[in-house]
C-alpha cells in the first residue's frame, strides 16, 4: 500500500482567476491532485512550503510554445534541459512543437518525448504534432494515431500550413478530434528571404525585410476557414497590428479563434537590431521584432482581451548557429526564464494588466485553449502551482539559464518580478 | 609609422578637420562625422599626388601586412584596395571566395580568426550579408575595412564619390544630387545618403516603386519615380546598376521597359545643370540604366571615379594604421 505524499503551500496570497480566488489562503496538494484551498490548513504530517512574503500562490504556469528540439537537435536542448528551464521560469507545463528531426508526425515520436519528459520529472509536456506528414504541406499525418498517443494539439510550425485547401481539411479533421490547428502564419512568398521587419530599421541595416503583412494575410485566410469549418484554430505568436485586427474581428463575430503572443513582440522593436549591438543575431526571430505600432498593438491586443495568452516560442540555438552573419543565422531565441520577469515588469508593475488578468494569460488561458487539465487550483485538479513574486529583482544571465541555449536578448537586464517557486504534481521542483 | 613625404601637405590641406578617425575600423559612413569625412577626403588629396609620380610608392605602411578577403565576385573594388596597399608598402594578400575555406563549411569567424593567427594588421572585407564587417569588428582582434556588406554599406565607394564631386564642384553643401536606379539593393545608394545628408548636399533618389526600401525618406532624401524629376537642375546624377536577375523578383517587366522608364539618355540629361557631372559605381549596364552616349559624354567622370578610388582606399588605409599606430604607443 502506497503511502500518502502530502504538501501544503501554506500562507500566501492564492490568485485563481478559473475560480475567482483571491485571497489568502492555504493549499493542499494529496497525491498529486489539488485538495483544498483554505484557511490555516491542519498540518497533520504533511510537508510544508512557506511561501515567502509578499508572494502569489497561483496555478502552474503554462507555456504552448515550446521547441523543445528532442529528438535530433539535442545540440541546442533536450526535454531534460528544457523542462529544467521551464520549471525554473515558473512553468509547470509546456506544449513542445513538432519541428524536430525527424518530425513529429507519428505515434512513435510522440511517445518517445513522453518518455523522455517522464525521465526527466520536472514539467509536464503535451507534445504538439505535425499536420502534415514530415511539415511538407503535401499529406495530412495520422492525426487520430498522434492525438491518441498524446499529442494536444496539431501545427507546421516554423512553416505555415501551406495551402487554403489544406488548412481547411485539417480544421474539419482536428474539429472532429477536438483539438485545435496551431497555425505559424506568414506568406512566404512575400516573407521570400526576408530576415527583418520590413521598415526604417532593416533598410538602413540593409537587411531583406518581412511586412507584417506577410503575417496578418494568412491570419486572415485562417480566420475565414475557421468561419466556413466551425472549427477551432489558434494562431502563433502574432507580431503585426494587422494581425490583431484580424482576429478581433473574427472574434467579434463568433469565429473560433485565439491567440497568442511572445513577450519579445510586446518588449521589443526593431530599432534594437541597431543598438547597442547592430545585427545581433539573438534579436533575429520569425516573426521579426516589428515597429513600435505593432508592439503597441500586441499591448492593447493584451489589455482588451483581443490576445488570449502569452507563450514564449522558446527556441534555442547553438551559439555556434547564431554566431554568424545576420542573415545566415537561425530564427529564435530561448525564452522560458525570461516571460514571467518581463510579464511582470513591463505589463503588471507598468498598471497595464493585474495580477489576475496576468495568471490568465499564462495559466488558466493556456489551459482552456488546449484543453489541458490544469490552470486552476480547483480541487481535483492537477497539484500544479507556480509561487509569483512580485517585486524580487531579476538580473537575466544568459550564462546562468538552466535552457541549454543562451540566444536571448535579455542578457544582462534587469526586470522586477520572478518565481519563488515551482510545484508540479506536489513535488517542489524549483526554489529561487 | 614612417612619414610619408606628402604629410607636410596633408596637415596644411586639413585645416580644421581632426588629426585622425575616432574609430579603429572603417564599418561604414555612419559613425563618421563631417570632420572626419572631411579629413580622409584631404588625405586623399596628398595620396592622389603619389599616383602621378613616376615612382608610384612612399613606404607608409611597410612591414604592416594587409588581408583583403572577398567573398563576393569583385574586380574594381579588389583591384583598388591592392593598388593602394601596394602603392602604400603593405604587404598584402587577396583572398577570393572560391579559394577560401568558406566552400568546406567554415564559418566566418573561423575563416578570420585563422587568418589573424598569422598576424596581419588590417583585414578588408567584402561579404553578401549585411554586417558581416561588424560582426568581425566585434569578434576580432584586426582593423576591418569594409569593402562592401550585403545590401548595407560600400564607405569608400560613397567617399570617392564625394571626392570625385568635390574635385569638380568644390563642395558638396547645397548641390542637388539625384541617385537613380534600384534603390533597394543598394549599399552604394546608403553609403551615400548618410555621407553626402552630413556634408549636406540635397539628395533625390529616383527608382522604380518596387525598388524603394521601405522609410527611405528617413534616410533623408527627396523620393521620386520620375527621373525627369530627379535629373531637373541637378549637379550630379550618379546612376545605380540593375541586375537583370530582379525580373525574376517581380520587381520590373523587362530591361526594356526599365531603360524607357528610367534609363538615363543624353535627352534627359538636358534637364541637368549645365555642368552636370554623371558618376556609376560600375559596373555598368550600357542600355540599361545609361546610355553609351551618356557613359562616354563630355559630363561622365564614371572613369575618374575608379582612378579616385585608389587615393581613397589609400587615404583611409594611412589613417587607420597611424591611429593603430598611435593607440599602440598610447
Amino acid at each position: 500500500m502506497s503511502v500518502t505524499t502530502r504538501l501544503i503551500v501554506k500562507g500566501g496570497r492564492v490568485v485563481d482567476p478559473a475560480t475567482g480566488t483571491d485571497g489568502m489562503f492555504d493549499v493542499l496538494i494529496e497525491d498529486g491532485v489539488i485538495r483544498r484551498v483554505g484557511k490555516d490548513l491542519p498540518v497533520d504530517g504533511a510537508e510544508i512550503y512557506e511561501v515567502p512574503r509578499g508572494a502569489v500562490v497561483a496555478p502552474g504556469l503554462i507555456d504552448i510554445h515550446v521547441h523543445l528540439r528532442e529528438p535530433g537537435q539535442e545540440h541546442k536542448e533536450t526535454v531534460a534541459t528544457g523542462t529544467a528551464s521551464a520549471v525554473a521560469g515558473g512553468f509547470t507545463a509546456v506544449a513542445c512543437m513538432p519541428n524536430t528531426t525527424p518530425v513529429n508526425d507519428h505515434a512513435g515520436i510522440t511517445q518517445f518525448i513522453l518518455k523522455k519528459a517522464s525521465e526527466a520529472g520536472l514539467a509536464r509536456v503535451y507534445p504538439i504534432g505535425a499536420v502534415s506528414l514530415g511539415q511538407k504541406g503535401d499529406q495530412l499525418a495520422e492525426l487520430g494515431e498522434q492525438k491518441a498517443a498524446g499529442c494536444v494539439a496539431f501545427t507546421d510550425d516554423g512553416h505555415p500550413v501551406a495551402t487554403a485547401l489544406l488548412m481547411r481539411r485539417a480544421l474539419e479533421y482536428a474539429g472532429m478530434l477536438g483539438v485545435p490547428i496551431i497555425d505559424h502564419c506568414e506568406d512566404p512568398s512575400l516573407k521570400g528571404d526576408g530576415v527583418a521587419h520590413e521598415g526604417y530599421y532593416a533598410s538602413a541595416l540593409g537587411l531583406r525585410g518581412i511586412p507584417g503583412v506577410a503575417e496578418s494575410l494568412m491570419v486572415e485566410r485562417d480566420v475565414s476557414l475557421a468561419e466556413l469549418t466551425g472549427a477551432h484554430v489558434h494562431i502563433a505568436h502574432m507580431s503585426a497590428r494587422q494581425s490583431i485586427r484580424a482576429v478581433r474581428w473574427g472574434k467579434d463575430r463568433g469565429v473560433r479563434v485565439t491567440c497568442e503572443v511572445a513577450p519579445h513582440h510586446f518588449t521589443l522593436t526593431d530599432e534594437a537590431l541597431e543598438a547597442p549591438i547592430k545585427y545581433d543575431t539573438n534579436l533575429k526571430m520569425n516573426p521579426p521584432l516589428r515597429e513600435a505600432a505593432d508592439r503597441d498593438a500586441m499591448l492593447e491586443g493584451i489589455i482588451d482581451g483581443t490576445v488570449d495568452l502569452i507563450a514564449t516560442d522558446h527556441a534555442p540555438h547553438h551559439a555556434d548557429e547564431k554566431m554568424v552573419e545576420f542573415d545566415r543565422a537561425p530564427f529564435g531565441i530561448v525564452g522560458l526564464e525570461t516571460a514571467v520577469p518581463i510579464v511582470f515588469d513591463r505589463l503588471v508593475h507598468t498598471g497595464k494588466i493585474g495580477l489576475s488578468r496576468m495568471i490568465a494569460l499564462l495559466s488558466t488561458n493556456p489551459a482552456a485553449v488546449m484543453h489541458l487539465a490544469g490552470g486552476t487550483l480547483a480541487e481535483g485538479s492537477p497539484g500544479d502551482i507556480t509561487v509569483l513574486a512580485p517585486d524580487m529583482s531579476v538580473t537575466v544571465s544568459a550564462a546562468a539559464l538552466r535552457s541549454k541555449s543562451k540566444n536571448t536578448p535579455f542578457d544582462g537586464w534587469t526586470f522586477r518580478g520572478g518565481v519563488a517557486a515551482t510545484i508540479v504534481a506536489g513535488r517542489i521542483v524549483y526554489r529561487a | 609609422m614612417t612619414a610619408i613625404p606628402g604629410d607636410r601637405l596633408i596637415a596644411d590641406i586639413t585645416g580644421t578637420a581632426p588629426a585622425t578617425l575616432r574609430s579603429r575600423h572603417l564599418l561604414g559612413i555612419d559613425g563618421l562625422d563631417a570632420g572626419e569625412i572631411q579629413l580622409i577626403l584631404d588625405t586623399a588629396e596628398a595620396m592622389k599626388e603619389i599616383g602621378t609620380r613616376s615612382v608610384k610608392k612612399v613606404p607608409t605602411l611597410r612591414g604592416r601586412t594587409v588581408v583583403n578577403l572577398f567573398f563576393e565576385p569583385s574586380t574594381r573594388t579588389r583591384t583598388s584596395f591592392e593598388v593602394a596597399e601596394k602603392r602604400l608598402s603593405a604587404d598584402t594578400l587577396s583572398i577570393a571566395t572560391a579559394m577560401s575555406s568558406v566552400t568546406k563549411g567554415e564559418s566566418l569567424l573561423d575563416t578570420v580568426r585563422n587568418i589573424e593567427a598569422m598576424a596581419p594588421d588590417m583585414i578588408v572585407i567584402r561579404h553578401a550579408s549585411s554586417g558581416a564587417p561588424h560582426l568581425l569588428a566585434r569578434m576580432c582582434r584586426s582593423t576591418i575595412v569594409n569593402a562592401g556588406d550585403g545590401m548595407h554599406e560600400h564607405p569608400t565607394q560613397a567617399l570617392l564619390d564625394a571626392f570625385t564631386i568635390r574635385a569638380h564642384k568644390k563642395r558638396l553643401a547645397g548641390l542637388k544630387i539625384a541617385i537613380v536606379g534600384d534603390l533597394l539593393h543598394s549599399r552604394v545608394l546608403r553609403s551615400n545618403l548618410l555621407l553626402l545628408k552630413t556634408m549636406g548636399a540635397e539628395v533625390w533618389t529616383c527608382g522604380p516603386a518596387t525598388l524603394i526600401p521601405a522609410g527611405l525618406e528617413r534616410l533623408g532624401p527627396r523620393i521620386t519615380t520620375s527621373i525627369d524629376e530627379a535629373v531637373e537642375g541637378a549637379d550630379v546624377v550618379m546612376m545605380l546598376r540593375i541586375q537583370q536577375e530582379r525580373m525574376h523578383g517581380h520587381f520590373f517587366p523587362s530591361v526594356r521597359e526599365y531603360f524607357s522608364l528610367f534609363g538615363l539618355t543624353s535627352e534627359r540629361l538636358r534637364r541637368a545643370a549645365g555642368d552636370v557631372i554623371v558618376m556609376h559605381p560600375g559596373p555598368m549596364n550600357r542600355g540599361v540604366e545609361i546610355d553609351s552616349e551618356v557613359a562616354d559624354g563630355a559630363s561622365s567622370v564614371i572613369l575618374e571615379q575608379v582612378s579616385n578610388g585608389v587615393a581613397i582606399r589609400m587615404a583611409v588605409l594611412y589613417l587607420l594604421a597611424g591611429r593603430d599606430t598611435a593607440g599602440n604607443e598610447g
